[in-house]
């Protein structure tokens, strides 16, 4: 018996639909300058999908966290200054900050997957894997579709 | 079902479209064409190798030992510089995959409409607002993407480089977002060196001339004649360029928008990305944050994530409700062929090929439907692998 959390109608035209547009690109939003923001528009294909609200989370979360990696202050002027003192062969040990905050961006995308997209179908592709140009959401409606098609398949097979 | 054995293993950057040289195993990259950046380092490390070994000796006894050491200091810092420009990434944009290549051009036929046959499509621009002033992004036919603001692409790397400034030979690469500020230090410290070199030159000359007359002078260091001239015609192409940039850089602007005149105020058309503050122009390009590479260099291709076609089948049965990767590691019982068609299109996938046409084995039996399109298997090979490791 499949439970799954999600209802599919038809499955031809789901299929037919899935294969069309089975990536949505979320664009970058250059309102304020050349800083990493990505536009928060809830694209009309994830309607069905995930709320509204913890898609805008998901993204404000990650605009958030660009802020912070890219942020002009106190702390990024003494990276700066340091480095340079050093010939930039500091950054041949330490990490930028940067760095950091992205690898709690890949972190904190992961862990959205898992919890929240995943269990829905969807799948976020860390921006950095696309040059920070776009974020993409994979809809996983395909695979899973035809996995438990095989399965009825296979149950009609066993009852006859 | 074959078992796949990948022997060596292949990294990212030999992947890469673009007219770059790697060195190193990814971690170098520079431009083809590098005869005029070995000129450059030959001039600096000739010219300060004469300056140690003919006026140093002197200058250190006759007027002080930190004389020399202070160009020692110099002459590695414009080194490390130089080196630091030639070899990073400037900020190069990766190519778009064929899935959003495709997506962007039925953007781009969305918004045009339909074109009567025989006329000409209209440009493919995009207008963005920034700071309140509309910046058009053009779209690139190489790449297949709408550049962002400042991007502009490289003809002779054959990339699309962020904040392009411009690309200069004389480093043999590209002067962009990433590494600018080493550029600008290093035409820096090189004006510098080479005032410093030719000061303390004529310097020697003259405290020598007093003792031992000019001729003679000339004939113990000969070297001396060559530094000068070298630093000669150094200092002026050099201290202009560094003046050139500190201009640019108090006014937030790029070589490039520079050239084509994009904030000469015609048409009222300002910079945009300008703080009006000259001391801030300054800060965020010289100690803005060190922006890193998004060309992950050294990174296997998808052609070496061991995903063999056997393992995947004996893995655990489906669990097809709650776990959260569950849709997309295959059933058991699914027949041998579906797990090879998803091992195949892991495996021919690059991740970053060029946008030629992908000829994917289609699965055998019509009854097994195929995975929705091979970019996406990148995607699912990377869960198949992550699903088998846990």
């Amino acid at each position: 018996e499949i439970s799954a959390p999600w209802t599919f109608h038809n499955l031809q035209e789901l299929r037919h639909s899935a294969s069309l547009a089975n990536k949505v690109f979320l664009q970058r939003d250059y309102s304020d300058g050349t800083t990493c923001r990505f536009q928060t528009k809830f694209p009309s294909e994830l309607e069905s999908r995930i709320e509204r609200p913890l898609f805008e989370d998901t993204v404000k979360r990650l605009n958030i966290y660009y802020a912070e990696a890219e942020k002009m202050g106190g702390q990024s002027y003494l990276e700066g200054c340091l480095a340079c003192a050093t010939a930039y062969l500091i950054f041949l040990c330490m990490e930028t900050r940067y760095e950091k905050v992205l690898k709690k961006i890949g972190r904190y995308i992961q862990e959205q997957n898992e919890k929240i997209y995943a269990p829905r179908g969807l799948l976020i592709t860390d921006p950095i894997e696309r040059g920070m140009r776009v974020v993409s959401l994979q809809l996983l409606l395909l695979l899973c579709v035809c996995v438990c098609e095989r399965e009825t398949d296979k149950e009609k097979h066993k009852d006859r | 079902m074959s078992a796949v054995m990948i022997a060596r293993k292949v990294r990212k950057w030999e992947k890469l479209p673009g007219k770059n040289s790697f060195c190193c195993d990814g971690r170098v990259m520079m431009a083809r064409q590098k005869g005029v950046f070995y000129l450059t380092v030959f001039l600096i490390v000739g010219t300060c190798s004469l300056f140690f070994a003919f006026e140093c000796p002197y200058l250190a006894t006759h007027l002080s030992p930190a004389i020399p050491v202070f160009a020692i200091v110099l002459f590695l810092f414009v080194m490390a510089m130089l080196l630091r420009t030639s070899f990073s990434d400037p900020g190069v944009l990766p190519r778009a995959l064929p899935e959003e290549a495709t997506f962007i051009e039925m953007e781009i036929e969305a918004a045009n409409g339909n074109v009567p046959a025989g006329q000409r499509p209209p440009p493919r621009i995009r207008n963005v607002q920034i700071n309140g002033q509309i910046v058009k992004l053009k779209y690139c036919h190489t790449c297949k993407i709408f550049r962002p603001p400042r991007a502009s692409h490289c003809s002779i790397c054959d990339n699309c480089v962020d904040r392009f400034d411009h690309h200069c030979p004389w480093v043999g690469n590209c002067v962009g977002k990433r590494n600018y500020r080493y550029f600008y230090l290093f035409t820096l410290s090189l004006s510098l060196l080479t005032i410093y070199i030719f000061t303390f030159a004529i310097v020697h000359v003259v405290m020598r001339s007093v003792d031992s007359g000019f001729v003679k002078t000339l004939q113990e260091t000969p070297g001396t004649v060559l530094e000068v001239l070298v630093c000669f015609f150094t200092l002026w192409s050099v201290v202009g360029l560094t003046g050139f940039h500190s201009y640019l850089i108090s006014l937030n602007q790029t070589t490039n928008e520079d050239i084509k005149g994009s904030w000469s105020g015609k048409n009222r058309l300002q910079n945009p990305y300008s703080h009006k503050n000259i001391v801030k122009n300054c800060c965020e390009v010289l100690c803005g944050p060190a922006y890193p590479s998004v060309l992950d260099r050294r990174g296997l291709t998808q052609d070496d994530l061991p995903v063999p076609a056997s393992t995947a089948a004996q893995s655990n049965p489906v669990p097809q409700t709650t776990k959260t990767t569950a849709p997309l590691i295959p059933n058991e019982h699914t027949p041998d062929d579906a797990k090879s068609s998803i091992a195949d299109s892991a495996i021919s996938h690059a991740e970053k090929g060029s946008p030629s046409p992908k000829k994917e084995k289609p699965p055998t039996p019509a009854k097994v439907p195929p995975l929705a399109s091979p970019e996406t298997d990148v995607e699912a090979s990377i869960i198949i692998a992550k699903e088998k490791a846990l």
